[in-house]
């Protein structure tokens, strides 16, 4: 093993894992315990874990990741159409597409930098968005949205077996609902995870790092960048169309509105707030933003009312007339003010906030030699 | 004495002239096996212009840049390097955001892998060999203490030993140094020059590209004189100096 | 077939001003302060929401119930009088129909304090910071900005009448000696157009004849040095975002009439404004504009149905499939400087 993975590394995987397969339980006491949102903590945490490869490690903001998040829903729904319910072959086959999709984008964007590659990005997701919504609605049924017919051919399911009852994605016939579905997504989320330690701990990831952190150098150091970066946008475009097909199995409707740049900035933002080119960060700011959005959003009056309970009437309406504008409908605008609290006082997001906890017991602990290295931290961008 | 030794590189005949301004002229010089060669000249005598053009970032007008066989011009950085001509720049370039040592075992890796290669199945901290290597580099230049430290909080003097130790790291053939003292302090410029002085013994050729005529007397085996593009003198340290046109141009010039 | 271009043409300027006004406050705003603000397009949607609170305050009225008088249904007959009716009669008619152009009083000073606000209260603290967290503070701002308006505003978009006497259309063929009703054009598009170009014209005189506009340029130019010649060039910096923030502003409130505001029009101006900046190169202002008409007027081409036919789907795109060349073709876009935005 120790030539493999160190005891460290093999320690976080090992918490890690265990802290993902306990979700049932853990998230018990917050009120997320449910297989769906639980799947969708999964399925987020391996989109955000996928852009940090590329905007962590090598430094290019994409501003157009869910492009390869959409085509990855699409792929896998025509999957479950043409070929079979199984997920396997859908998976497949979106990372699959998704990688070359990302294989044609990346190789156009990254041939510039900075914000001149984050413009490209956008474009090409908010093209991609613009023609899912119209001319290629043959293909992703426009508004509407793609989904599964009794209709559908199913042509390696026709060998086997006739069709009965409504469509649902299944793995070698056990159904995915439910907590079948989580454990499903959570093995996903594991591998991407593992694969995300490795790629960081290789001699491939810190040439990434190097690449963020002075590209003249890398060059004149003897490094061609331009495949290095390719390749962390190819793996982490195929790791987006692997969670957008993830989402179409244990939700099987693929719409267009998963492509627009909102969402792209949603994943972008997930990676902030964890704290980027960490890697548990991601996870965790993918986890926050999810519970966020299904817990807080569904505050409504009543619930506040009984939660400021304990206030004088006149004063209570008004405490929830203020704080209902933050919850239910109005989440997003907590998760604005999040996010810019976040970039000003934290720009390396929770992982920075626990790291200086952490350095600050140690510091107490240890005395004052620990401090140094806390300070350089590594920094976004 | 010195003719029996290969021209490791080879400047020949270059000129560069940006619409009508002659930036370098007639420019001829080669560069011998083990030598240090300083190019000198006062500020706007074409020295950079000549330095970008030996690592192929400007094409000349006409001429050619060779390097041990291989003509230089028009090939990409990591080409350039890959064939074993590592640069140290005016302010100090390093991976700010990596530890020292890391900084050190990039290039390692550049030299042993190549300019590509996917290497996501070990990890960093199995890669013995590399690492020995850039320990006993770091033991060389004397920062072998703050080896876990961030690059980015060294002071200047200690990012310059790291960037040298970045690029011997690689063993090039050839050392391009582009004014490798410029802002210093003097106690920092004094401990390159140590520096460079130690790795002089070691006997790989370097280019230097200086204006501070204490930095090249203390190093070079042979100067070149530029001045308004043209070559105006060259030879050992003590020819240049007693040369009349050199201190016309130069010493009396600039100081 | 002239006709039917000349139409095309004029149709794609009234968006292209759109684009050209909030293109030019980004780049006003990067090119002095070097900050890349994802959250100039909100400052649109604010100014778009300048003239619908404008409109709200002119149009309050007075509910009275008279229990005498009642309809044939038996209930009390509401009367509503506007209040600005009833203080200043006709006049007061008059305000709230042109209650659009009008609303830029308002606007002007509120963007002004808006602008000077934001970059005093968040803006300042990242020139110093990478790009990457100027882009992600700002766009958290947009996002704040955005769901500010809708909890005030709800999410639906609110129309706004345009004066009734510039309801109706322009004969602008008639105009240019061809036969009437061969190309005619709204004519509050007309005005919006020629608003804008007033603007932008404004903005350069200012920049161009003024000693803060000098001052501002050269600081643009060089920063450093004119902070060396002992000129305050921060507060100057100031300024020029809340003008910056003014155009995006008036931009906004002129607009209304032709597309009703929510809270997302900010953000979808902004995606595309983004890239008529990059198009036209970061840092340029004759960039920003030229790029700004440039693809408001190919969008409106591609719109075409002759054209739609050959390209399907490429009026959805014409815009960011221009940015993908350019960029690729000229790594600066149109008129940009080296070494801006590249390290």
């Amino acid at each position: 093993m120790s030539n493999f993975m160190s005891r460290k590394d093999l320690t976080l995987f090992l918490g890690f894992a265990a802290v993902v397969l306990l979700l049932p339980i853990l998230a018990t006491p917050f009120g997320a315990a449910y297989p769906d949102l639980l799947q969708r903590f999964m399925i987020f945490g391996i989109f955000a874990v996928g852009f940090n490869i590329l905007f962590g490690l090598t430094g290019y903001l994409s501003f157009g990741h869910a492009a390869f998040f959409g085509v990855g829903s699409y792929a896998a729904m025509w999957s479950f159409k043409l070929l079979s319910l199984n997920a396997i072959p859908a998976i497949l086959f979106a990372v699959v597409m998704s990688g070359l999709f990302a294989v044609a984008v990346g190789y156009v964007s990254l041939r510039r930098s900075g914000i001149y590659f984050s413009i490209l990005t956008l474009a090409f997701a908010q093209m991609s968005y613009n023609l899912a919504y119209s001319v290629l609605t043959p293909i992703t049924n426009g508004e509407t949205g793609l989904r599964m017919t009794l209709s559908d051919p199913r042509v390696i399911d026709g060998l086997f077996t006739s069709a009965s009852g409504a469509p649902v994605p299944s793995l070698f016939g056990m159904s995915l609902s439910g907590w079948n579905g989580f454990y499903f997504t959570a093995i996903f989320l594991l591998a991407t995870f593992f694969l995300s330690m490795r790629i960081s701990n290789s001699p491939f990831g810190m040439m990434l790092k190097g690449i963020k952190s002075n590209q003249n150098r890398m060059n004149y150091t003897g490094f061609n960048t331009r495949p290095y970066t390719l390749t962390a946008f190819i793996i982490s475009g195929m790791l987006a169309g692997l969670a957008g097909s993830l989402l179409v199995v244990t939700d099987p409707l693929a719409g267009a509105e998963r492509m627009q740049w909102t969402a792209s900035g949603e994943v972008v933002l997930m990676t902030i707030l964890g704290g980027v080119g960490t890697l548990v960060g991601p996870v965790i700011g993918a986890w926050l933003i999810k519970y966020f959005e299904n817990i807080f959003s569904s505050f409504n009056d009543n619930v506040l009312n009984n939660f400021y309970s304990f206030l004088p009437d006149g004063l209570r309406e008004v405490v929830v007339a203020v704080s209902g504008k933050f919850v239910g409908e109005g989440w997003h605008l907590s998760l604005g003010l999040l996010f810019v609290l976040i970039v000003v006082f934290l720009p390396g997001g929770i992982m920075e906030g626990v790291r200086r906890i952490g350095a600050r017991f140690g510091h107490m602990r240890k005395g004052s030699k620990s401090s140094a290295r806390v300070g350089a931290t590594a920094a976004v961008g | 004495m010195q003719t029996n030794k290969n021209v490791v590189l080879h400047v020949a005949d270059v000129h560069k002239h940006f619409g009508g301004l002659h930036a370098l002229s007639d420019i001829d010089l080669q560069v011998k096996e083990g030598e240090t060669h300083a190019i000198i000249g006062p500020n706007g005598a074409g020295k950079s212009t000549l330095l970008n053009v030996i690592i192929g970032r400007l094409a000349p007008s006409s001429g050619a840049v060779v390097f041990d066989g291989n003509v230089l011009t028009g090939r990409k950085p990591h080409e350039i390097n890959q064939l074993g001509v590592a640069r140290v720049f005016q302010t100090p370039e390093i991976f700010a955001d990596l530890s020292v040592i890391q900084n050190v075992m990039t290039p390692a890796f550049a030299k042993r892998d190549g300019a590509f290669k996917i290497n996501m199945f070990s990890a960093v901290e199995n890669e013995r060999a590399i690492r020995e290597e850039a320990e006993h580099m770091l033991e060389d230049v004397g920062l072998i203490d703050r080896r876990e430290t961030h690059a980015g909080a060294l002071s200047r003097g200690d990012k310059r030993r790291l960037e040298l130790a970045m690029c011997l790291i690689q063993k090039p053939r050839l050392l391009l140094l582009d004014e490798p003292t410029a802002g210093m302090s003097r106690h920092d410029t004094n401990t390159t020059i140590e520096l460079l002085k130690k790795i002089k013994s070691r006997g790989m050729t370097k280019v230097i590209i200086e204006h501070d005529m204490h930095v090249v007397f203390s190093l070079a085996d042979k100067i070149t004189v530029l001045a308004g593009g043209r070559i105006i003198a060259e030879g050992a340290p003590d020819e240049v100096r007693g040369d009349q046109r050199v201190q016309e141009a130069y010493l009396g010039g600039a100081h | 077939m002239f006709e039917v271009l000349f139409l095309q043409f004029l149709n794609g300027l009234d968006k292209g001003s759109a684009y050209a006004l909030i293109a030019l406050g980004l780049t006003l705003v990067f090119g002095t302060l070097g900050v890349v603000n994802f959250a100039h397009g909100a400052l649109f949607m604010i100014g778009a929401f300048c003239a619908v609170t404008f409109r709200q305050l002119l149009t309050l009225e007075t509910v009275t119930v008279d229990p005498n008088n009642l309809s044939p249904w038996g209930t009390p007959v509401e009367i509503r009088a506007p209040l600005v009716q009833a203080w200043f009669g006709d006049f007061g008619a008059i305000l709230v129909n042109y209650s659009v152009p009008l609303s830029l009083l308002l606007a002007i000073p509120v963007m002004l304090l808006i602008g000077i606000g934001m970059e005093r209260g968040l803006i300042k603290y990242f020139y110093k910071r990478p790009h990457a967290e100027q882009i992600l503070v700002t766009f958290g701002l947009a996002i704040v900005l955005g769901e500010i308006i809708k909890a005030i505003f709800g999410p639906n978009p609110i129309p706004q009448p345009m004066p009734t006497d510039l309801r109706g259309a322009a004969d602008i063929g008639a105009w240019l000696g061809m036969a009437p009703g061969v190309i005619t054009y709204p004519l509050w598009r007309l005005v919006y157009f020629l608003f804008s170009a007033g603007i932008i014209a404004a903005v350069f005189a200012f920049l161009q004849f003024t000693t803060f506009g000098m001052v501002v340029r050269a600081g643009m130019a060089d920063r450093e040095t004119v902070g060396i010649l002992g000129i305050n060039i921060d507060r100057r910096f100031t300024i020029m975002f809340g003008i910056a923030a003014v155009v995006a502003g008036m931009a906004g409130v002129m607009y209304t009439p032709l597309l009703p505001p929510n809270y997302t029009i900010g953000m979808d101006f902004l995606v595309i404004s983004f890239v008529v900046v990059v198009v036209g190169g970061m840092g340029s202002l004759p960039g920003a504009i030229a790029s700004g008409f440039l693809l408001g007027i190919l969008q409106s081409f591609a719109s075409m149905t002759q054209v739609k036919a050959i390209f399907p789907g490429i009026d959805q795109i014409i815009i960011y499939l221009v940015a993908v060349i350019i960029l690729l073709v000229r790594p600066r876009g149109l008129l940009g400087r080296r070494g801006v935005m590249e390290t």
